[in-house]
């Protein structure tokens, strides 16, 4: 297509990329850049909430005393919301790649139909807290983590089992009938040769359910409550009535919660939209 | 080599099986239980059925009504924003561009941080007097508003906010489907003559309609069911002038009315029912029809 571009329309372009790129660097960079200045700065001088650099940069004692703040609760509290994240995103691939596999495989089925429903309308249906924490606290999960996780991967089974069933289609059944020839049971072909083939997929799900879980907000207000078992987000939460005007232990804390999901998105950020196009799009 | 019958066993159902159970113990079930809880005065130990009163509570008080009006506002603005918005950055960043992959990131990146670390970070940057917002109003003389104090604006300003944050998402939706046009159609407007407008005119916009239509159906959704932002930012207020559905329902569970919320429950769930399924077969039916 490059050469059908003349030289005049290449020079007007730059133009408008100029524009967006001043453009967007202020709309989405300021803030970003504004909460990492005011976790450096001591306290007075967060509180003045100005959009300059810190004159003493003291991002480590910040974050020291962050950690230290109510006997170490933050550092409970990532213990906590690391437990969480991975065992959810963990099961949440096993269990639904499991569900996407026979459910794509088997289709036309009343059984299958049936799920597909039922597993489709989890996108739309609000989940329903109250009557799940009774149900929890029957079975004696209610304030615990791994009660916790089960809603988690509950919330994400929709989503996960639509993107595998949606990738399944491009993987040839010519593929299964090989393998049933050699001797294979079912669930060595999904494990042994269907499982790892789906790997775009698994890491979509990692990356998006990971963060989504790792930052989600509502869940642990609702099933995990209190001080002593809180994740991130709720202690980032308590933060907020008791540092009223510590302004810099607040966006110090802000930016500790923001680490791991941006080690996950540099690593993995081309990946994102690779596997979006590879599943969820054309699906 | 076996027959298709013997193959289609070796998909056992078996593989449905935990997924089954984590979703219909902790979803499907507490869905279906909230249509009974719905019709009691609840403490989670005791209930007795009640009748109708929850639900004529929450269409009586004004300060439960007012929660309808907002949270369609709010899906609908939120929405409609990001479907424009995410449709525009969208076509821009498929084009021929030097920083494409900075733009990219730079725009994706609020969607993977947390929603409670952006709600105290622009709840800071909209303070009236010392925020920096505010700040930059000044200095070009504009006296600025009261974003989240103002009970007229307070809805909209978090809306602004929830764009911020989502549109991200939309625009690699956007992305995603519009790398998916065959390139041949763009060609062959080249060659017509066509200039840059008129290839996304009459291009990019009508053949990304799936992408578009999952960016409606997500971010409306999402709208509709929102509770955190408005949490952090304004905790329903001043006075009721945020509530959402969402926030009323924890307002109520906090308040130890298992029985009026689980209600609200069965009314947002009602709510997006009537809103979306409609929705998703206008939205496939125009997209046959293309």
């Amino acid at each position: 297509m490059k050469h059908f571009r003349s030289n005049s329309k290449k020079s007007l372009l730059s133009l408008g990329e100029l524009i967006a790129l001043l453009l967007v660097t202020l709309v989405f960079g300021v803030p970003l850049l504004f909460v990492f200045f005011q976790a450096g700065k001591t306290g007075p001088e967060a509180a003045l909430q100005q959009f300059v650099p810190p004159r003493h940069p003291q991002y480590l004692t910040n974050l020291q005393e962050v950690l230290r703040t109510s006997d170490y609760m933050m550092v409970r509290a990532f213990i906590n919301s690391t437990v969480l994240t991975v065992f959810s995103v963990l099961f949440l691939i096993v269990i639904s790649s499991m569900a996407g596999f026979v459910m794509e495989r088997r289709s036309h089925r009343p059984v299958v139909s049936a799920f597909h429903f039922v597993i489709l309308s989890g996108l739309m249906v609000p989940p329903s807290v109250i009557t799940t924490i009774w149900i929890l606290k029957a079975l004696h999960l209610y304030r615990t983590l791994p009660g916790l996780i089960l809603v988690e991967i509950a919330l994400g089974l929709p989503f996960s089992v639509l993107l595998y069933r949606a990738f399944l289609v491009t993987i040839p059944r010519e593929l299964d009938e090989a393998s049933f020839i050699d001797g294979c049971k079912g669930s060595t072909l999904f494990w042994k040769i269907i499982f790892p083939l789906l790997q775009p997929v698994s890491t979509t799900i990692l990356i998006l359910s990971g963060v989504t879980i790792f930052n989600d907000f509502v869940n642990p207000l609702y099933f995990l409550p209190g001080a002593e078992n809180a994740t991130i987000q709720l202690t980032l939460y308590n933060f907020i009535s008791r540092y009223n005007t510590q302004w810099h232990l607040l966006f110090a804390n802000v930016l500790l919660i923001s680490i791991p999901p941006l080690v996950l998105f540099i690593f993995f950020n081309k990946r994102i939209v690779e596997g979006m196009v590879a599943g969820s799009i054309k699906g | 080599m076996r027959s298709v019958v013997h193959i289609e066993r070796e998909y056992s159902y078996f593989f449905l099986l935990p997924a089954t159970l984590v979703f219909g113990v902790l979803f499907l079930v507490p869905v279906l239980l909230s249509f009974f809880f719905a019709f009691t005065r609840w403490t989670l130990t005791e209930w007795n059925l009640v009748g109708w009163d929850n639900f004529i509570t929450f269409f009586s008080e004004p300060s439960l009504n007012i929660g309808f009006r907002n949270t369609l506002i709010y899906a609908v603005f939120t929405s409609g924003l990001k479907v424009i918005l995410g449709f525009l950055l969208g076509a821009f960043l498929c084009g021929p561009l030097r920083t494409r992959d900075y733009l990219r990131s730079i725009i994706f990146f609020p969607t993977i941080l947390s929603t409670i670390a952006v709600g105290i970070t622009f709840s800071t940057l909209m303070h009236p007097s010392k925020g920096l917002i505010n700040g930059v109003l000044q200095l070009i003389g504009i006296p600025g508003p009261d974003w989240l104090g103002n009970p007229h604006l307070a809805l909209f300003s978090v809306i602004l906010v929830d764009v911020w944050k989502g549109v991200g998402m939309a625009t690699v939706i956007y992305i995603a489907g519009i790398n998916a046009i065959p390139k041949d159609y763009y060609e062959a407007l080249m060659i017509d003559g066509g200039s840059s407008f008129h290839k996304v005119w009459y291009i990019t916009l009508p053949l990304s309609r799936p992408a578009m239509n999952s960016v409606i159906l997500l971010s409306f959704i999402g709208g509709l069911r929102s509770f955190d932002l408005i949490w952090t930012m304004t905790k329903g207020g001043p006075g009721f002038a945020t509530d959402l559905i969402a926030s009323i329902i924890y307002k109520q569970y906090s308040g130890g009315f298992y029985g009026l919320a689980t209600a609200g429950n069965v009314i947002l769930f009602i709510l997006i029912a009537i809103l979306v399924v409609p929705l998703n077969r206008f939205l496939i039916k125009s997209e046959v029809a293309l």
